[in-house]
């Protein structure tokens, strides 16, 4: 791990050396990213795109006279050149502040303490993950990406706070696709994820999607738009967890008028009191700490049992509204999103699901989600992947593609039937401009009726 | 207001590439440098002020056959030489399992440099004098007390790039780019509804400071917050199945989505199907298949001076020339790279992009643009007897073939015996993608053209962002199924 160690030496040179410029009544912060990848992209079992990609980017966060002024920087990873670079920074971010007026809502510099985690993991060498997925997944067309290293996050600031996270893992994200006899494409998705890779887990894996592809042969069903008695997969409870950190849960969103749950929140519209969910960074996912250094509980309710529990609250938010932070972190593009969230499962074993399904969709994944109506908390998105007509206990065919569009309020509200007794877990897979921490853990879910409009 | 003053670049990019060539049988070498300053007014108040500098390498290798690719932020020859090992390395391991053997002639070997528009340079106004702009139109957009928040904000981005190969490549392109994005948020009781200055971040364009013009800005942001007032007011979108008149700034949507991704034959050639998706569309349907009514008429256009994604050379060195996709409604060529291209056997266009050096160029539309027709405005109105128009895109989704799409907008009008009559809210359509674009029957001429563009197309795994522009007059549609809100 010396890409992290190696990261955590030029953070403290970069830190020490910037908080002994500041002069009297300026602060500063230093966030720190990084990364050491190799990506693997796969198609048709072969390699489509292999890159490698050392990364370490970052954020200077300065403060004077209630002030506040950003700048991120790639560094090279060599202190000479970085504390260079970054001295300019800083008489950038000194010249541009005392021309801004002041930002009554940045949170003031604190010391919210110190910490540092670190999850080493030895990494498979590329060559050898390459011959190994392809020998798994010999005589299927497999399409996916595979991603592995050291990511490293951290923050420090002028009044002495500290805190760093580094960690090193992979996980690979793919599709198995097969050709029924109506010369349809039909697939089925998994996702393996962790610290210790094993080419004997991917060709389990693999073995086991073989079998699901045979479900997939039989020529799919065409149905039309209408209310459907549905069970929801982990894979896409997951995908509908990921929404609602645009904004659903967030403080700042729900008083800047662009929270979905508004009416919940504000106790015009119920949850079942079968739903509880929360943030749990004891999943071990990533770190507790957001860019202001503050920490989040390890474990925050947001909804337990349909009741309104806490929302998520950053340090902006906090100062604005006069509210206490709960160390929210907000991402690029909503503020305050969920980071480790999990719904608490039910009692609906995973071996009884389509018996208690018995008639309707056995929905394995879904696509492209977005609101169609945020007042009304309504999302719109398509079913994907393994997807069936369940008739009498018993898969009957694939489905064609169909769009659904349907509340929150009867997802998790009116038509939440059961979950089931088993959460599974979901690394992130994002790789916008750098490899994403975090995930969730969710069970499946079974509603008593889901509108699919197309 | 200078970009962030940093140390020199170490690298001298033509001896950095002699030295990196002995790593492996072809080497490719792209340095990219970029600026953006991103600022934002919130409420009358500076929300975020934020400079964002990124500097660094992407190294191409070639070892067997196998091309792989290795990326660093360390421009020094240490830095340079271990990403060149890297990324050869990576072609080795690879090249048993490659999906595609390299070509040196996939990179042609060009010599040549670009500049975008940019008349007045950023530099021209101080960040004071910006920031009170923006206070401003903060000001402007607060036209009731129902108006509850109000956000200005403009993105300003340096961008260059030098991409260089062994076999004899040497580009430079330098670009200035502007986004903006204007929003009001009107709220009454329960009720809540956002009018933005043509959608979230869809005014983007290439140029300098001349393509901001604060006194037009505050004018339509006086007029975003009486529409979002309006909307307040008004009654939900009918359900029903209607005429469908839609502005070039939902337009800009409605070609992305539904023409752009299907189209990038990337996609057709399976390369995305674990993340965004495959295609509808087939090889054997270039040349073939009837993609839209004969008024349908799509150019991927590089060379549309001041549009988002103008350049003259991809990231592969092809140079960019205008192509017709879809002629009279006739499918003729996709969007792909020469590597794409070679792999499919088919004609494609110069989008081998990369969202920054970080990342390795996949097939990306650029600037996609439908031509106008020859119908004013107002003769659009005037046919539809029972019609809706929509602008300013707020809700996108789209299955992972690009056929079942369901789009909603911030604001529309009902069309009623050839009027535009009541405001109506929370405006949503759905359709499929080829029937749609069958049911195109009026195209708007040039005076109804409009030039937009978005900094947030993703794609890819490692998944990529990136810039593109979409051009298109206002269109009509026939019978689409529109929708409201509701519970």
């Amino acid at each position: 791990m010396s890409f992290a160690r190696d990261a955590h030496r030029l953070l403290e040179r970069l830190s020490d050396d910037a908080f002994a410029a500041l002069r009297p009544g300026e602060a500063a912060s230093l966030s720190l990213s990084g990364e050491d990848q190799t990506y693997l992209r796969f198609n048709a079992g072969k390699v489509r795109q292999a890159t490698g990609v050392r990364q370490l980017r970052l954020e200077l966060d300065f403060r004077a006279q209630d002030r506040s002024a950003k700048f991120t920087t790639d560094l090279s990873g060599r202190a000479d050149r970085d504390i260079c670079d970054l001295r300019a920074l800083l008489a950038r971010a000194r010249s541009e502040a005392a021309s801004l007026p002041p930002d009554p809502f940045a949170s003031p510099m604190e010391n919210h303490g110190q910490s540092e985690e670190w999850h080493e993991a030895a990494l498979p060498d590329p060559a050898a993950v390459i011959d190994q997925i392809a020998l798994a997944t010999s005589g299927t067309d497999f399409a996916g990406l595979f991603a592995a290293g050291p990511q490293v996050r951290a923050v420090r600031n002028s009044t002495g706070q500290r805190h760093w996270f580094g960690t090193s893992g992979f996980f690979l994200d793919y599709s198995l696709f097969t050709v029924n006899s109506a010369d349809e494409n039909k697939a089925v998705k998994g996702l393996l994820g962790g610290t210790d890779w094993s080419a004997a887990d991917i060709a389990v894996a693999i073995e086991a999607d073989r079998q699901r592809l045979d479900q997939l042969r039989i020529p799919s069903r065409t149905l039309p738009p209408g209310e459907y008695r549905a069970y929801l997969a982990p894979a896409a409870v997951a995908h509908i967890v990921d929404l609602l950190s645009w904004g659903a849960v967030s403080y700042g969103a729900w008083k800047k008028g662009g929270s979905a749950l508004r009416r919940w929140i504000e106790g015009e519209a119920p949850l079942s009191d079968k739903f509880s969910l929360r943030e749990n960074f004891a999943l071990g996912l990533c770190p507790r700490f957001n860019s202001l250094g503050e920490a989040a509980p390890e474990q925050l309710s947001i909804v337990e049992r349909g009741a309104l529990k806490n929302l998520l609250i950053g340090g902006r938010s906090a100062r604005e509204y006069g509210v206490a932070s709960n160390g929210a972190e907000s991402g690029l593009w909503s503020e305050e999103q969920l980071r480790s969230p999990e719904i608490q499962p039910g009692d609906l074993p995973e071996r009884d699901v389509l018996k208690r399904l018995d008639s309707g969709l056995y929905i394995g994944n879904v696509h492209y989600l977005n609101w169609s109506d945020l007042q009304n908390a309504r999302l719109t998105g398509m079913t994907r992947y393994a997807c069936f007509l369940v008739e009498q206990g018993e898969i009957v065919a694939p489905i064609h593609d169909l769009r659904f569009d349907d509340s929150l309020y009867r997802i998790f509200g009116t038509e939440l039937e059961a979950l089931s007794d088993a959460a599974r877990l979901f690394h992130s897979t994002d790789t916008y401009e750098l490899r994403s921490l975090g995930g969730s853990k969710v069970p499946g879910i079974l509603l008593s009726r889901f509108r699919l409009t197309l | 207001m200078n970009a962030p003053e940093a140390a020199p670049a170490v690298v001298d990019p033509a001896s950095a590439l002699s030295r990196l060539a002995r790593e492996a049988d072809w080497i490719g070498l792209r340095l990219v440098e970029e600026t953006s300053q991103h600022r934002a007014a919130r409420n009358g108040r500076p929300e975020r002020n934020q400079v964002h500098g990124s500097r660094g390498a992407m190294v191409e290798a070639v070892v067997d056959g196998n091309l792989a690719y290795a990326a660093t932020s360390d421009l020094s020859e240490t830095g340079l030489h271990e990403a060149a090992s890297r990324a050869a390395r990576l072609a080795r391991a690879g090249a048993r399992h490659t999906v595609a053997v390299f070509s040196p002639g996939l990179r042609p070997a060009v010599f040549g440099t670009a500049t975008g528009p940019c008349e007045r340079r950023f530099d021209a106004i101080s960040l004071s004098e910006l920031t009170a702009n923006l206070i401003a139109a903060c000001a402007r957009l607060r036209v009731s007390d129902r108006i509850v928040e109000t956000s200005a904000e403009i993105i300003l981005t340096e961008h260059s790039s030098r991409y260089l190969t062994s076999s004899g490549a040497d580009i430079e392109q330098r670009f200035h780019l502007v986004s903006q994005n204007f929003m009001a948020t009107a709220q009454d009781g329960s009720e809540t509804q956002r009018r933005s200055l043509n959608g979230p971040v869809a005014r983007c364009l290439q140029g300098g400071l001349e393509t901001i013009d604060f006194e037009l800005i505050y004018r339509e942001c006086e007029q975003a917050g009486r529409e979002a007032l309006e909307l307040l007011d008004s009654e939900d979108c009918p359900d029903d199945t209607r005429d469908l008149l839609l502005a070039p700034d939902q337009m800009l949507l409605q070609i992305h989505e539904s023409v752009g991704h299907p189209l990038e034959l990337d996609r057709i050639l399976g390369d995305e199907r674990n993340y965004a998706g495959w295609s509808f569309v087939k090889p054997e349907d270039f040349g073939r298949l009837r993609y839209g009514s004969p008024l349908m008429n799509i150019r991927f256009d590089p060379t549309l001076p001041g549009e988002f994604a103008s350049y003259r050379f991809d990231d592969g060195g092809n140079h960019a020339d205008r192509q017709y996709l879809i002629r009279d409604g006739l499918l003729l060529r996709g969007l792909g790279s020469l590597e794409s291209q070679a792999r499919l056997g088919l004609p494609g266009v110069a989008n081998f992009r990369s969202a920054g050096w970080n990342r390795a160029p996949i097939d990306r539309m650029a600037n996609l643009n439908l031509e106008p027709g020859d119908s004013t405005l107002d003769e659009m109105i005037a046919s539809v007897e029972r019609g809706i128009y929509m602008s300013a895109n707020r809700s996108w989704s789209i299955d992972d073939y690009r056929r079942k799409f369901q789009f909603g907008c911030e604001y529309a009008r009902l069309i009623e015996d050839g009027q535009l009559t009541r405001v109506v809210r929370n405006p949503n359509y759905r359709g499929v993608s080829i029937p749609f674009w069958h049911s195109l029957k009026m195209i708007g001429n040039r005076e109804s053209f409009g030039i937009f563009g978005t900094p947030f197309c993703g794609k890819g795994e490692p998944n990529q962002m990136i810039r593109v522009g979409h051009a298109s007059p206002h269109c009509l549609f026939s019978g689409v199924e529109v929708f409201g809100g509701g519970r």
